[in-house]
């Protein structure tokens, strides 16, 4: 069974993410960029079932700038098999919505024909959580989200997910899509010789055209705004002071 | 950030698992480790596993065959962590004991030890220095007799870093070789356990409280003439070859730190307030802060610069020596500055900032001291 795996690239979750002067967006000029760490999840788990016999073969996929080209290497350093890179935009600053990704996916799983997507649940940049739900409508396929655990069984996949209050456990009849959750693992570290070994495997440089989408938005960003900044606040003394304050000046207890 | 004028994608990639690595196993620990005196081997052994130590090494021994600016990511990074002590225990090991055997090694000297060297199972340092002699390797006064096929080792080395806990020590010896003392320095393996040789003292330092640091006595310490590391009488050139090496590391190690501590007292400046706002307010505090951040990029574009040089094997020793001496000092005058910046605050145990800048004052002295490099500037201009 081939399974693919979807990967973006996104603001590395270390940077203090500054809005830009015309508030169409977050400024990405020089900025450290790293693979959405959902995704990591997704490709370790992907190497994991390789390993365990039941996947044979993992695909990476990103769609994006040509940069992002550095966040399949990542993929294949921690043990991706190749890599598919679809160049959809030239400005960092431009992120295409997850209805384009989806049917770019889609366009890729007909050519491709693994027996299991796995994806993050979201980029940790837009928090959409929408391409893996709308890549299951498209083609059709079931689809089982938020996973915390996954065991592939026969034609089936059994994902445990986080739901509120507690867990669930699905069975999904494959192929499916399953998109993955923080506690899945964790995802190991790509070694040197690893990285260097990933230099050599096979990187495809595809675009939307050769798949005939149109990639161009639906959606328009009205305003992005800094959250309100803290204001400082004060040291306390002693147990007893807190507890005043708390009771005559913020009056919460 | 990717610095694209000397780097490729794959120091990057590498700088990224440098840093998690860090950031999952260091941060959490090392408070211990600086109150023990040492770095435990199982995170050596794992930085082996993870590729770390093997950067430059051929792959037939597990390493990455990269060149002088994957080495220079690996010591700004490690540098950068805030300990350095940490930082010089794996790269005293990668980029200052190793190299003596590796350059100078024979192939039998390196298959029956590179590999573990690679994997962090031995760990290496490097005793050139003297109670009598430090920046004058010349006068040096280790003896090696040489009695049948044996060598015969007696004197003491001093301030040996991974000194306490090696297994293998590279050693600069005098042979009977007659003639100048230019060429009566030799390199040689000494193993852990040979009898003869002993921990003598272990020193108790200012700074680098992590790292485990000896002072070596031989007493008729024997061991057999095939761990000459090269041939008789060539060790001093050998030695002044691996110091370049050893010093962009140092340097690239300093920025890292001055990096680091610049970042935290950032930090630190924006949200401590006196006198109604912010430090940050203050022209008196941002504008010093601004010029050593701009002294740091400076210097750090020189050490990229000058390991991108090194790499394509170009003479930089007249750069090298530059930069020991320049980054030996700019990070002392970023940790006062940043302790200052700090208040009261900076000057009690426990805080960073006081462990980073109790680090940094060995950076001027250790492995070139300041005028030493000076002189060797001087001499090339
Ligand atoms: C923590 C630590 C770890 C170390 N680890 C190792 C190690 O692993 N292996 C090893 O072999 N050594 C190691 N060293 C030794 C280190 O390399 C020496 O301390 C250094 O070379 C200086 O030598 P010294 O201490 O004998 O000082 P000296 O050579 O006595 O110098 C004292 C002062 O005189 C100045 N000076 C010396 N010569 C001149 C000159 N010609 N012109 C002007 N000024 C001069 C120096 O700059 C310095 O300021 C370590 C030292 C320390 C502190
Ligand atoms: C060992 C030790 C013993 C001490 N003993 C005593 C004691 O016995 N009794 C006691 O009351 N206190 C004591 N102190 C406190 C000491 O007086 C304060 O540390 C000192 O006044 C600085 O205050 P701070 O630490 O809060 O630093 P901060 O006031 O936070 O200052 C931090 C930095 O900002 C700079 N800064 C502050 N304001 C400005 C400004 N307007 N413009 C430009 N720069 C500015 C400062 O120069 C400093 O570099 C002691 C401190 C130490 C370290």
């Amino acid at each position: 069974m081939k399974v693919l795996v979807p990967v973006k690239r996104v603001i590395d979750y270390n940077v203090k993410v500054r809005v830009k002067a015309d508030g169409s967006g977050v400024d990405l000029a020089n900025v450290k960029m790293s693979m959405n760490p959902f995704d990591e999840i997704a490709v370790e788990e992907a190497i994991r079932l390789k390993e365990e016999g039941v996947a044979s073969e993992v695909v990476a996929v990103s769609i994006g700038v040509k940069q992002a080209q550095e966040t399949l290497r990542t993929a294949l350093a921690m043990g991706a098999d190749r890599a598919i890179l679809i160049v959809a935009a030239d400005d960092v600053h431009t992120d295409i919505e997850p209805l384009a990704v989806a049917k770019l996916l889609a366009a890729v799983v007909k050519e491709e024909e693994p027996g299991l997507v796995l994806a993050g649940k979201q980029a940790i940049d837009n928090d959409m959580n929408a391409t893996g739900q709308m890549l299951s409508a498209l083609l059709g396929w079931s689809q089982a989200t938020f996973a915390s655990e996954v065991t592939i069984e026969g034609d089936h996949a059994l994902v445990t997910r986080e739901v509120d209050g507690g867990l669930q456990t699905i069975k999904a009849k494959m192929p499916c899509i399953v998109t993955v959750d923080l506690r899945l693992n964790e995802p190991r570290y790509a070694s040197l010789p690893n990285i260097m070994k990933a230099k050599k495997k096979p990187l495809d440089e595809k675009t939307p055209d050769d798949y005939g989408v149109d990639v161009s938005p639906r959606l328009s960003i009205v305003k992005t705004a800094e959250p309100p900044t803290r204001k400082a606040g004060v040291k306390v003394g002693s147990v007893d002071e807190l507890i005043t304050k708390l009771k005559d000046e913020a009056g919460v207890i | 950030m990717v610095y694209p004028l000397f780097l490729d994608d794959e120091h990057e990639m590498l700088r990224d698992q440098i840093r998690r690595f860090v950031a999952e196993k260091v941060h959490p620990a090392a408070d211990q480790w600086e109150k023990d005196g040492c770095v435990p081997r199982e995170i050596l052994r794992e930085m082996g596993e993870l590729g770390f130590l093997g950067i430059r090494y051929p792959e037939e021994y597990g390493g990455s065959a990269m060149d002088t600016r994957a080495t220079v990511v690996l010591a700004e990074e490690l540098g950068r962590s805030t300990y350095a002590g940490f930082a010089i225990t794996a790269l005293v090991h990668t980029d200052m004991a190793s190299v003596h055997l590796f350059n100078a090694g024979s192939p039998e000297q390196r298959a029956a030890h590179m590999a573990d060297v690679v994997a962090g199972r031995k760990i290496v340092a490097v005793a050139v220095t003297e109670p009598d002699a430090g920046s004058d390797v010349k006068g040096i006064r280790t003896t090696a007799r040489r009695e049948g096929g044996d060598f015969v080792l007696n004197g003491s080395k001093m301030f040996i870093t991974n000194g306490v806990h090696a297994d293998l020590y590279c050693v600069a010896v005098k042979t009977e070789t007659g003639g100048p003392a230019s060429r009566s320095v030799s390199m040689i393996l000494v193993e852990k356990d040979t009898p003869g040789l002993s921990v003598a003292r272990v020193l108790d330092k200012t700074g680098w409280r992590s790292s485990d640091t000896a002072e070596l006595s031989f007493q008729d310490c024997r061991v057999p003439a095939e761990n000459l590391l090269g041939a008789e009488g060539q060790g001093f050139y050998a030695i002044m070859r691996n110091f370049q090496n050893e010093r962009i590391v140092l340097a690239a190690m300093t920025m890292g730190e001055a990096q680091a501590a610049l970042d935290l007292t950032l930090d630190y400046v924006k949200t401590r307030a006196a006198f109604g706002a912010p430090l940050w307010s203050k022209q008196a505090i941002r504008q010093r802060l601004a010029m050593l951040s701009a002294r740091v990029a400076a210097a750090r574009a020189f050490v990229y610069a000058t390991a991108a040089r090194d790499a394509a094997g170009e003479e930089v020793v007249k750069e090298v020596s530059m930069l020991k001496a320049l980054c030996g000092e700019l990070v002392n005058e970023v940790m006062y500055d940043c302790v200052q910046f700090h208040g009261g605050t900076g000057y009690m145990r426990g805080t960073t900032i006081e462990r980073m800048a109790r680090d940094a004052r060995v950076q001027s002295i250790g492995g070139g001291a300041t005028e030493v490099m000076l002189e060797e500037v001087a001499k090339r201009l």
